[in-house]
């Protein structure tokens, strides 16, 4: 069975990039458009991923992955931030926050692909 | 469709996303004038890092390069580091029409305007240069981020051997912090990614586990001793290691022989095994206005829509077009029939109408847009202008939602402009001007557009100093456009403005007053069917009112008759119908035919002449004048006889024949017969033309 993956992106061009990218590589992906809208899925639904950009308009990817966290179907599950911040500081708040890891943008297909078959 | 193929249609979508994003950001900015408003900053550096980073993504280097300018001087602005100068403001509005244009030649396929970027570029770096309160150095990076973000949480497996490599391998003595909940995943991806490296042995240290019964499921309480042998670089190790919280526990002793980090334990962070009692509490450091209910401003385009081609759209006007033709058959064939029947068709038929008419209702709306589409540019082109000018404009807006058809909205976009410009350069004065007439400093400016009777009534309304009757006339008179001793009525001096070549400008500024734009603002508007008026006070200000039919395919059209054949003309250029009689009708070197309705004297035209149709008579006092007027001038066509007035499909004769002087087009009517649409601006213009009328008298 195919792998899910939660994206989380207020770009509607990043979203479907990164669906024709999961997509392709055999991954079922489930977007979202920003926090809330990712929140409202998670309540009711699962995914073997969550791949959320920082960025966002109410609610932005940190406060995201810290809400996931509270719930208990998302507490192990691994949680990646997009983020075009490389000071370690940034990637240490998302990590305090609960993620499992970042990818840096902008990110190739390859690198994302390599990094989510890292936790996935 | 196939992996290409869909990455440009997801490109496609991204280039739509920075319009909207640059739009975004020109407003924000041109409202933060007004005040520094967190929010507002904030929802300006968001476009910014969006366009930055799809930029990236989709693989335009230029692009994200030069955003990353503007996005770090949003966020030292955003971040209190920098004060909101009305300097920076100008840059970034530049920025954002340099971001434009580059966007717009990538997307064409058209090479940058290099020279254009790095101007803008070095405006930017020195702004960011100076005045910047902290220390740190946020001139420094503005050269594309892509080079910086190629390092770090990558794939482990790319790391080469160099020569500073450590012969031998590794010891690492990994405690990772116990209430990392994550932790189900992260030591056995690790030491998949170590074993890709070398040769690895894990020894797992029991030491800090607690009795069984203590256990709590979700917390970590191994530590772990790994063993790596390999030539195996440093970097390499910090990659896999990358994502470990710095509160855990690393220290990495080498092994064996090295040449420049001798071995030494060099642990990651101070703390070891820590098994902290309470949550570690994050502290939100982002900005409270993220979390606020604001929503960001969505522009027309949300999940509720689909795009449809303009194409497909019109077929289906063209059927309904048919469909009220066959419905209008169908309403005659009532006539023959016999009483009992009669009743239900004609209930039949009636439905039949009201459906029709709502699905007419219906596509054209399809078609139509709110007229904020050509509203929105103006915001900005009024600040740009009015600092240019050196004046002081409030500009005001209403209706913004009311919709018109998108052909005509595309074709009014330019008008408008002119039309402002106009009334920005020409009509509005300087505050000194101004104030010495006695008027506040700040002009007004307002743009309104509503519906009235079928038609959208566009208004160009302004405080100025209104139109210089004495000027207007002079220089008519000095162009020869006028005879010297012509007395003409105020609305018909005003009208001069429309005449092409005309301009009253002293000097032609770029802004306008080159003299090609009112006659074309006034033909376009014809062109679409409609009609603009102008109407003056010498130093109080003027009112342009644009009148435009809703919808290009259907006509409300009034039927004449001449002879046997049937014509259309468009109501709204009817300005009333008239008996001919015999004592208003004068006869010009012998051949025209002037009809004296009260103080003017109308050219009359004989539609049985020019289409070559034998009238009832033909004497012309038997005969009925439409008085029709376009660009400012009128006309009586003379008919036999007036028939219904009825809403008309507008087929083109273009299209299914050969275009025609002096009609518009052809419509069926419901008996099946062919009637044609006559071109009312455009037999207007051959009748000055054919005749060499240029002026029209007035009576004593």
């Amino acid at each position: 069975m195919a792998k899910k993956i939660l994206a989380v992106d207020d770009s509607v061009s990043m979203r479907q990039m990164v669906e024709l990218t999961l997509r392709t590589a055999g991954y079922e992906v489930v977007q979202a458009a920003d926090g809330v809208e990712a929140l409202e899925f998670a309540r009711v639904g699962s995914v073997d991923l969550v791949l959320t950009d920082v960025n966002m308009p109410r609610m932005d990817g940190i406060q995201l992955v810290q809400e996931l966290r509270a719930l208990a179907n998302y507490k192990f599950v691994p949680m990646l931030v997009l983020t075009t911040e490389s000071s370690k500081e940034k990637k240490m708040e998302g990590k305090r926050a609960g993620a499992t890891g970042w990818i840096v943008k902008p990110f190739n297909a390859q690198q994302l692909l390599g990094t989510i078959a890292k936790v996935i | 469709m196939s992996l290409e193929l869909e990455m440009v249609e997801i490109t496609k979508v991204f280039f739509d996303e920075c319009r909207e994003g640059l739009n975004i950001m020109e407003s924000g900015l041109l409202n933060l004038d007004a005040s520094a408003d967190l929010e507002n900053i904030n929802t300006i550096f968001r476009a910014a890092h969006s366009i930055k980073g799809g930029a990236g993504t989709f693989g335009f280097p230029e692009v994200a390069g030069f955003t990353h300018g503007v996005e770090t001087l949003l966020d030292e602005m955003r971040n209190g580091k920098r004060a909101v100068t009305d300097e920076a403001i100008q840059i970034l509005l530049k920025s954002c029409d340099c971001l434009c244009a580059m966007m717009a030649a990538i997307e064409d396929g058209k090479p940058i305007d290099q020279p254009r970027v790095a101007a803008c570029n070095l405006d930017l770096e020195e702004i960011l240069r100076s005045q910047s309160k902290a220390p740190t150095p946020p001139a420094a990076p503005l050269e594309p981020p892509v080079a910086a973000a190629a390092s770090a949480g990558a794939a482990a497996t790319s790391v080469n051997s160099t020569a500073s490599d450590v012969e031998g391998g590794w010891l690492i003595r990994f405690e990772p912090v116990t209430d990392l909940l994550k932790l189900r995943n992260e030591p056995t991806r690790i030491f998949a990614e170590l074993e890709k490296l070398g040769e690895l042995k894990v020894r797992a240290d029991l030491s800090a586990l607690p009795p069984f019964a203590d256990i709590d499921p979700e917390l970590c309480y191994l530590a772990w001793d790994l063993e790596i042998r390999g030539a195996v670089a440093r970097k390499a190790l910090d990659e896999v290691f990358d994502w470990v919280d710095p509160a855990c526990g690393l220290e990495f002793t080498t092994i064996g022989i090295s040449d420049d980090t001798t071995s030494q334990a060099v642990p990651e962070a101070a703390p070891p095994v820590v098994r902290p009692t309470a949550a570690p509490s994050v502290p939100d450091q982002r900005v409270p206005s993220t979390g606020t209910a604001a929503a960001a401003p969505k522009s027309g385009a949300d999940s509720s829509s689909i795009r449809v081609s303009t194409e497909k759209v019109d077929n289906i006007i063209n059927l309904v077009g048919e469909l009220v033709i066959t419905q209008s058959m169908l309403g005659r064939f009532a006539d023959g029939i016999g009483p009992g029947e009669l009743d239900s068709l004609r209930q039949g038929l009636s439905q039949l109408a009201r459906n029709m008419r709502e699905l007419q209702e219906c596509v054209m709306q399809v078609r139509m847009l709110p007229i904020s589409f050509a509203f929105n540019r103006f915001p900005r082109l009024v600040h740009d202008l009015t600092h240019k000018l050196g004046k002081k404009v409030d500009l005001r807006l209403s209706g913004e939602n009311t919709e018109l058809d998108k052909t005509v909205l595309e074709k009014m976009s330019d008008p408008l402009v002119h039309l402002v410009r106009n009334a920005l350069d020409h009509g509005l004065e300087t505050p000194e001007r101004r104030l010495a007439a006695g008027k506040g400093e700040t002009g007004t400016l307002e743009l309104a557009a509503f519906h009235e009777g079928g038609n959208i009534i566009i208004e160009v309304r302004d405080d100025g100093a209104g139109l210089n009757k004495a000027k207007i006339l002079s220089k008519a008179r000095e162009r020869g456009l006028v005879a010297p001793e012509l007395e003409l009525s105020d609305d018909q001096i005003h009208n001069l403005i429309f005449l092409p070549g005309f301009s009253t400008a002293d000097q032609v500024s770029d802004v306008s007053g080159r003299g090609v734009g009112m006659d074309v603002v006034r033909r376009n508007i014809n062109d679409l069917g409609g009609n603009v008026q102008l109407s003056s006070q010498e130093g109080k200000g003027s009112v342009i009112r644009i009148r435009l039919p809703l919808t290009l395919a259907i006509l409300d059209g009034q039927l004449v008759r001449v002879g046997q054949e049937t014509y259309v003309i468009s109501l709204l250029a009817i300005v009333e119908t008239v008996q001919v009689n015999r004592e208003g009708l004068n006869t010009l070197a012998g051949q025209t035919e002037l009809f004296r309705l009260r103080n003017a004297y109308l050219p009359v035209v004989k539609l049985c002449d020019l289409f070559g149709v034998v009238p009832d008579s033909r004497n012309s006092e038997d005969g009925l004048l439409v008085v029709v007027e376009a660009d400012g001038a009128r006309v009586g066509l003379l008919v036999d006889d007036l028939l219904a007035q009825q809403q008309v499909v507008i087929k083109s004769l273009e299209t299914n024949f050969a275009p025609v002087a002096g009609l518009a087009g052809a419509t069926i009517l419901g008996d099946g017969k062919v009637a044609l649409i006559l071109d009312v601006p455009g037999l207007i213009a051959r009748a000055s033309r054919e005749k060499q009328l240029t002026s029209i008298t007035r009576v004593a």
